[in-house]
């Protein structure tokens, strides 16, 4: 026999926490069929094997079973349609009328239930009192004090849960006044046979609620549904107030009521240590600079040094130096065919090592996001940057992915999973790479070294080319019917503060940071595989064979076939082409091809013995738009699988690289063109189409937004 | 007609009536802001936006623009 327990909880009420203690280390995460939202199961411990076997499903965080978000319907879908045979609700004691307000409404499901009142040692420590027998009675359920954290009261919870999901005896809901109870009863009455009998109450609830997904399931007939709606309408009248509100209300209520008969609480102090630490944190002065401090030590930390030591020693010693010569040492010794050689050395070990050489300072960023996260401050940020950052359709939280994408865009496509809302973590992922990375300040430094000069204003140009491509992105994005919509509510609880647990951040860096390495194993290193045959074999002296002279290899071909497409942005060449191309595996790798290509074998990092070459070959402009495209186009092979992981929808993976790809093109075609046109007088027809482009990006910038019906 | 966005820092309220419709006004009702139900403003954040209110007895964070929705007396 499998019992299926579903762990329902709101967020911030140590759900995570309990998942861990239930289920061990035996977890599986996936999607929810058909979207985005990570779906977490596990073995009850104790019960993985043998005659009754336990899964508990994790459900996402919610504060309620309303229609409007993707989690709550995710969850509800989950415990109507697939009926679990039980619910553990976990609730935070020291924020109970809020954490209730989700119980009344599972309880309204029918389905059995223990509710496990979490945090029980700081309500004691708090000097609170709960009632658990009057609670028990109140609600209609078991009840368990726990404590997630310290792992109290876990094996009693799990005692319960099961035996609450043989017994098998639905709950019952709690009751409503007498008025609303006959409301309700009325509707049930007039609607007749056309509700599941199994649970009738909560659909009806559901149609007094007007709650558009339920009324479209029950396919009411149009009388019918008039005379609901009169019906509804005539109690809205009654009450002064709409439907949604009374219930809620109602809701409320119920729970008011059953803390006054069970919870002693004791006049708080009007500052916990909580709100000494906000004092200070969110404080309207020295709320900017902290924050500025800790972004500042999260960079510092995970991108320049730590992380940047790792990842140098990861990809110059461990791969560069250990293990591709020991490597390729071991199939010469074979005897082992040249081409096999390069094949597996270069492309295969080559190829995953410049993916895992970011794994460092990922799990390095990763514990930084989950300490962060874990205390409470990751709530403040938002709260904090909020303001700047929704007038550009980004979240508050947007800000960090943006930091860390001046170190790595892999790390800062990962870091976006701290934005709760779909929208604004999909234009997040989207915009992020745009900053320039630390691999492009190569490609600046040759365009600046062998164009301007050496001038100092290139650099500041670049990231002043990033932020406002972010910034303009945002604005037209979020115009789109891709993003319009209603708006996503940014009406966020601020935890209280507390200390990490070591066992829950290293539990969450452990989790993200090994998605990742799975990933590099299997599209990033095809990819990569790919364009390295492609610059290692081609046709020789009529033969196909792996190649001396770059200038024949198959990526030459195809440099020259795709070149004619950057002929309007004044760098058709197909050297140019080959070397962007390149770029994709690891953007560094573009000065390193303009090296091979123009016969100088290696070049320095910035390309110093190319820039006479450059120089001669490139117009100010057409160097500027070659720039300005590879900032701006798709992201290396390593960005783009984690932007493939973060989007979990091969249509949104396509719609973000389609996006950066069209901007990049026609940002260089503007600049290029009108460039040209302003300093030689020659109009072209690119120039027109320029013009085009420059008047729609304005109109995109600036048309009204949609108004959504 | 006062709304929350009109209350100072420090002081405390009791909501009238939630105005607007759809997703953000269920949210706000969600998270316990009803009829009668007494709210604090506590502070605003240093841009101005958005503010920070207490709410049976937790921290809440509301953007000025959906405080507007909240009527208060």
């Amino acid at each position: 026999m499998n019992i299926r327990i579903a762990l329902a909880g709101n967020p911030n009420s140590g759900k995570t926490t309990l998942f861990n203690a239930l289920t061990g280390s035996n977890q599986y995460t996936g999607n929810w069929p058909g979207v985005t939202v990570e779906k977490k199961e596990g073995k009850l411990k104790g019960y993985g094997k043998g005659e009754t076997t336990v899964t508990v499903v994790d459900l996402p965080g919610i504060y309620s079973l309303s229609p409007y978000t993707l989690e709550e319907v995710v969850s509800r879908k989950y415990l109507l349609e697939e009926k679990p045979e039980a619910i553990v609700n976990i609730v935070d004691g020291t924020n109970l009328e809020r954490n209730l307000y989700l119980t009344t409404q599972l309880k309204e499901t029918g389905i059995p239930m223990v509710t496990a009142v979490n945090m029980m040692d700081l309500v004691r420590k708090n000097k609170e009192e709960l009632n658990l027998a009057q609670m028990e009675k109140d609600l209609g359920c078991p009840v368990v004090e726990i404590s997630a954290l310290k792992e109290e009261g876990i094996d009693r919870l799990i005692e319960t849960a099961v035996s609450v999901a043989k017994k098998a005896e639905p709950s019952h809901r709690l009751v409503f006044d007498e008025k609303l109870e006959s409301v309700i009863s009325a509707i049930e009455k007039k609607l007749g046979g056309l509700l599941p009998q199994n649970n009738p109450d909560w659909y009806a609830i559901k149609v007094f609620e007007r709650d558009e997904k339920v009324v479209e399931q029950l396919c009411l007939t149009a009388s019918l549904k008039q005379e609901i709606d009169a019906y509804i309408s005539s109690v809205e009248k009654e009450y002064d107030d709409d439907s949604e509100s009374i219930i809620t209300s109602a809701r409320y209520h119920q729970i008011e009521t059953m803390i006054h008969d069970c919870y002693v609480k004791r006049n708080r102090q009007s500052d916990s240590i909580s709100d000494r630490i906000d004092r200070v944190v969110t404080n309207r002065i020295l709320a900017l600079p902290i924050f500025a401090l800790v972004m500042f030590l999260v960079y510092y930390v995970s991108v320049t040094t730590v992380g940047s030591i790792l990842t140098d020693f990861v990809n110059d010693t461990l791969f560069g130096e250990w293990i591709l010569p020991s490597a390729s040492a071991a199939l010469e010794s074979i005897g082992c065919a040249e081409w096999l050689n390069g094949l597996v050395v270069e492309g295969i070990i080559g190829g995953v090592g410049a993916v895992l050489g970011f794994v460092p300072q990922i799990f390095v960023l990763y514990l930084f996001l989950a300490v962060l996260e874990d205390c409470g401050y990751m709530a403040r940020i938002a709260f904090i940057m909020d303001r700047i950052f929704r007038r550009f359709g980004l979240s508050g939280k947007s800000f960090i992915p943006m930091l860390i994408g001046t170190g790595c865009g892999v790390p800062a496509i990962m870091a976006s999973r701290t934005i709760e809302q779909d929208r604004d973590r999909r234009m997040t992922i989207m915009t992020t790479t745009f900053i320039p990375c630390s691999a492009k300040l190569p490609i600046i430094a040759l365009i600046a070294g062998a164009l301007f000069d050496g001038a100092a204003w290139v650099a500041p140009s670049a990231y002043f080319t990033g932020i406002v491509a972010i910034v303009t992105s945002g604005i037209i994005l979020k115009k789109t019917r891709l993003f319009a919509g209603d708006p996503s509510p940014f009406v966020m609880e601020l935890p209280d503060y507390h200390i990490p647990s070591v066992k829950n951040v290293f539990h969450s860096v452990w989790e993200r940071g090994s998605s990742f390495v799975k990933k590099a194993g299997t599209i990033i290193l095809l990819s990569t595989i790919i364009v390295w045959f492609m610059q290692a074999f081609g046709f020789e002296n009529g033969v196909f064979t792996m190649v001396e002279d770059m200038n024949n290899s198959i990526l030459a071909m195809a440099g020259n076939c795709i070149a004619w497409i950057f002929t309007p942005l004044g760098w058709g060449d197909w050297k140019a082409a080959a070397a962007a191309v390149t770029g994709l595996v690891a953007k560094e790798n573009v000065v390193g091809t303009f090296g091979v290509l123009y016969g100088f074998g290696e070049v320095a990092e910035d390309g110093m013995e190319l820039w006479g070459t450059l120089s001669s070959e490139f117009t100010a402009f057409s160097g500027f738009s070659f720039l300005v495209f590879n900032l701006l186009c798709a992201p290396c092979f390593a960005a783009m699988g984690a932007i493939a992981r973060e989007m979990n929808s091969a249509m949104w993976f396509w719609i973000a690289i389609g996006y950066q790809t069209l901007l990049a093109y026609a940002c260089s075609l503007c600049i290029y063109q009108v460039g040209t046109w302003i300093t030689t007088g020659v109009f072209t027809l690119g120039t027109v189409i320029a013009g085009i482009a420059i008047i729609g990006f304005i109109y995109l910038l600036i048309r009204p937004e949609r108004k959504v019906a | 007609m006062k709304t929350l966005k009109e209350v100072t820092c420090g002081s405390t309220v009791n909501v009238v009536r939630i105005h607007g419709e759809g997703a953000v006004r269920r949210r706000i009702m969600d998270m316990g802001i009803t009829k009668h139900t007494e709210i604090y403003v506590r502070k605003v954040a240093p841009l101005g936006d958005p503010i920070e209110v207490t709410v049976r007895g937790y921290e809440l964070s509301l953007r000025q623009s959906d405080c507007e929705m909240i009527e208060v007396e």
